[in-house]
């Protein structure tokens, strides 16, 4: 910045004191302000024992279950003190009652190649000996000793333990190799069995396949219609409940909807009288405000729990704790609004000889109805996003059904799927209210222009 | 011109009358739903709707404030439900500080540090993000669209997350608060930029200051009153929700309340409500005469 001279600086001084020369607490204010929140940050650390925390936490699980989101692993087992090497896939594995996927090679010699990431990744292995490559490396083990051993130097990709042989290979899985079995994890990215579950008649065919047999193909199931079991078979899927979590989600915008719409009747002729300017009585207004105060204050939690106790859980719980803060939130800014209101259009109907009802509509209303309307859209946009999580304390909606599937840690691809539906929901719903909010501030900004053209 | 006015008006009432119907179509076709998905329904559980109170009258209102205070009930019989004294939180000899209290205190420390956590990260952000003040539009879009995301995403997602990482706990509801708040304040945060007064900006810019310079005289001091206020709002907002994700593992008030109710203790429950109602209404009152004192009346005009 370009600088100024201590002579222009001065005279700027002596023209405005009261900019310079303000009392001390002022000044300090801000520094002040500072250290308090400095000091207050130290006792917290102190509180919640952060560092401890930190220390005992596990931020190498982060990038594990971020993978997870969006690909899935299968872990095929090979035992090697049976007879005959075969391999063995954990039940409900993603590939069926009968697999045999075309990267598990059963070689001429009676090895096995487990190909990971092409021919490039791969572990092949008898009894005797398994060889595992990657990395431009090939790294020979021998289990005949009783323990594995690793003959030739160690690559830094490999851990030798007393037992255990485990070889990392990144993002595409690992190797886990003792001298009875063969361990591999091999990672897709992507979702496993989105459409049909491992149960489903059309589970394992192409898209091509799929539509031909519903289209024209014998009736897999006697007695219903193709199409109708692939519907049945893609709603009923047991991995992702499509389902299950479709309805839930509709739950929770049900709840958001319905609480809001609720509140908003309830609270509306409510706001009439809790108005200072309305209302005949003050007694009233200042009782009604501090009702609403009191539905607000009492949390949307505390509702959600004593309504999942009285109603059992489920949605109806849900809307009717949105209901009860909705009432408090929306009486108090409805009120207010009616507060802001411009006098005039009241005195000119009420000159008329118009009755109190009359006024309030033809006064009133139109002035206030845009507000209203924008608020309580507003209100219903925050309370799709709210009504996720009031749901996990089992007021209904798709909450509970996010929460059950975290708490297992083993289904954050699920996770995500559900995830992925709340954000296009809030998305949608966000545009639907900023558009109708639009159109109607539009209103109120025409209603201001004819208005001030008017005089 | 008579006839064209009648004309326009009958439209008009047609299309309310259809608007009218159809919101209440939608309101008794969502009743159905919502009953129907319930495990207990409403009009076989209306009669009862007072029932659930009858556990929440305590057999000695005396109760209501022991459990508050941690002092020993006369009623104690070694079970859960009147176990007052043994959640005292000694601190120096005698003197200790009530369960409930520590509970509450833990809440709002987790409502204040992830909104400061909120505040710290959306200011700057809101600068890159407003269309006036923005040193790149790429960079604008950007961070817009990453704010977005933190404030749709759902919250009890992030606090799951991290619950697997840093334990379950108040640590966990910190970062999804506070990621959270991040989104939700830099929206507020960058439409007030998007509205000041640039001819302060312009008048640090003709004498060449950079753009770290220019945010920090000229735009910073007139944004500042509203965005304390809307970070205030924001400890409101924040004191609720970190009172739900405790009752969904992340500790404080919430659980405790959560278990309460669901075990049926009278007068904890009592206790506990009261607590946390006089809490929020104390927050609540004293953010509003703060915004008061801020910037005024506009503080409670809301975004018509």
């Amino acid at each position: 910045m370009a600088t100024m001279t201590a002579e222009e600086i001065l005279s700027i001084e002596e023209r405005y004191p009261q900019v310079f020369r303000r009392p001390l607490y002022k000044r300090f204010a801000p520094l002040f302000l500072f250290i308090g929140i400095l000091t207050y940050l130290v006792y917290v650390l102190w509180f919640f024992s952060l560092p401890q925390v930190l220390r005992e936490s596990h931020w190498e699980r982060l990038p594990l279950f971020l993978t997870q989101w969006i690909s899935y692993d299968l872990q095929p087992e090979f035992r090697l003190d049976q007879p005959e090497i075969t391999p063995k896939y954990p039940r409900f594995s993603a590939l069926g009652e009968n697999p045999n996927p075309d990267w598990v090679i059963r070689n001429r010699d009676g090895t096995f190649t487990v190909l990971i990431d092409g021919p490039a990744k791969s572990v092949t292995f008898d009894k005797a000996q398994a060889t595992i490559v990657a990395n431009g490396q090939t790294v020979p083990v021998s289990l005949t000793s009783g323990k594995p051993v690793i003959s030739g130097p160690m690559p830094d990709w490999i851990t030798a333990h007393d037992d255990e042989v485990v070889a990392k290979m990144g993002f595409v899985g690992e190797v886990r190799v003792t001298v009875d079995r063969v361990k591999v994890r091999k990672r897709f990215l992507g979702w496993a069995n989105f459409v049909f579950d491992t149960r489903s008649p059309f589970f394992g065919k192409s898209t091509g396949e799929v539509i031909s047999l519903i289209v024209s193909g014998p009736e897999l199931k006697p007695g219903t219609s193709n199409l109708t079991l692939a519907g049945d078979n893609i709603w009923n899927n047991a991995q992702w409940q499509h389902g299950d979590v479709w309805t839930k989600l509709l739950q929770t915008i049900v709840m958001a909807f319905l609480g809001t719409l609720l509140g908003g009747i309830v609270a509306f002729p409510l706001a009439f009288f809790a108005a200072r300017n309305i209302t005949p009585s003050g007694v009233l207004s200042q009782v009604l405000k501090r009702f609403f105060d009191f539905m607000r204050s009492v949390d949307m939690l505390i509702w959600a729990l004593f309504f999942t106790r009285a109603f059992g859980p489920g949605p109806l719980a849900g809307s009717a704790a949105i209901f009860f803060t909705e009432i408090g939130t929306l009486g108090k800014t409805y009120s207010e609004a009616l507060e802001n209101i411009d006098d005039k259009p009241r005195e000119g109907v009420l000159s008329t000889g118009a009755n109190g009802l009359l006024v309030q509509r033809y006064g009133v209303m139109p002035e206030v109805i845009p507000v209203f309307i924008s608020q309580t859209l507003y209100q219903w946009e925050s309370n799709t996003r709210g009504a996720t999580i009031i749901g996990a304390v089992g007021a209904g909606g798709i909450g509970l059904k996010l929460w059950e599937a975290m708490r297992t840690n083993s289904n954050w691809a699920n996770v995500f799927y559900m995830v992925l539906l709340i954000l296009l929901v809030v998305f949608i719903f966000d545009n639907i209210s900023n558009f109708l909010r639009r159109r109607l501030s539009r209103t109120i900004h025409d209603y201001n222009r004819l208005q001030a053209e008017q005089g | 011109m008579a006839d064209a006015w009648r004309r326009q008006t009958s439209l008009r009432r047609f299309y309310t009358v259809l608007g009218v119907g159809l919101l209440l179509a939608a309101m008794f076709a969502s009743m159905w739903f919502a009953d129907e998905a319930n495990a207990g329904h409403f009009f076989d559980r209306l009669p009862h709707i007072l029932d659930f109170l009858s556990w929440l009258v305590p057999k000695d209102w005396n109760d209501v404030w022991r459990a508050l205070f941690d002092i020993a009930s006369p009623h104690d019989t070694g079970t859960q439900e009147y176990n007052f004294p043994l959640g005292r939180i000694f601190v120096w000899g005698g003197f200790y500080i009530p369960e409930y209290f520590e509970l509450m205190l833990t809440t709002v420390n987790v409502a204040l540090v992830s909104t400061f956590i909120g505040f710290v990260f959306a200011v700057p952000f809101s600068f890159i993000a407003a269309r006036n003040l923005t040193p790149h539009p790429a960079l604008r879009l950007i961070v817009k669209r990453f704010m977005e995301l933190l404030r749709a995403f759902p919250e009890i997602v992030i606090a799951g997350l991290f619950a697997a990482i840093v334990s379950i706990g108040p640590i966990a509801a910190i970062i999804a608060i506070g990621l959270h708040s991040i989104g939700a304040l830099g929206k507020l945060f960058y439409e007030i930029n998007e509205n000041i007064d640039m001819r302060a900006e312009e008048g640090l810019r003709a004498v060449g200051a950079n753009w770290f310079e220019r945010v920090r005289f000229a735009d910073l001091p007139q944004v500042l009153p509203n965005f304390m206020s809307y970070t205030l709002l924001r400890v409101e907002i924040n004191v609720r929700a970190s009172t739900i994700i405790g009752a969904v593992g992340g500790g404080g008030i919430g659980e405790e309340l959560k278990l309460s109710i669901s075990r049926g203790f009278g007068a904890k429950t009592l206790a506990l409500v009261l607590l946390l109602f006089t809490t929020i209404f104390i927050i609540d009152q004293f953010s509003a005469w703060l915004r008061r004192k801020l910037v005024g009346e506009q503080a409670f005009m809301m975004g018509a």
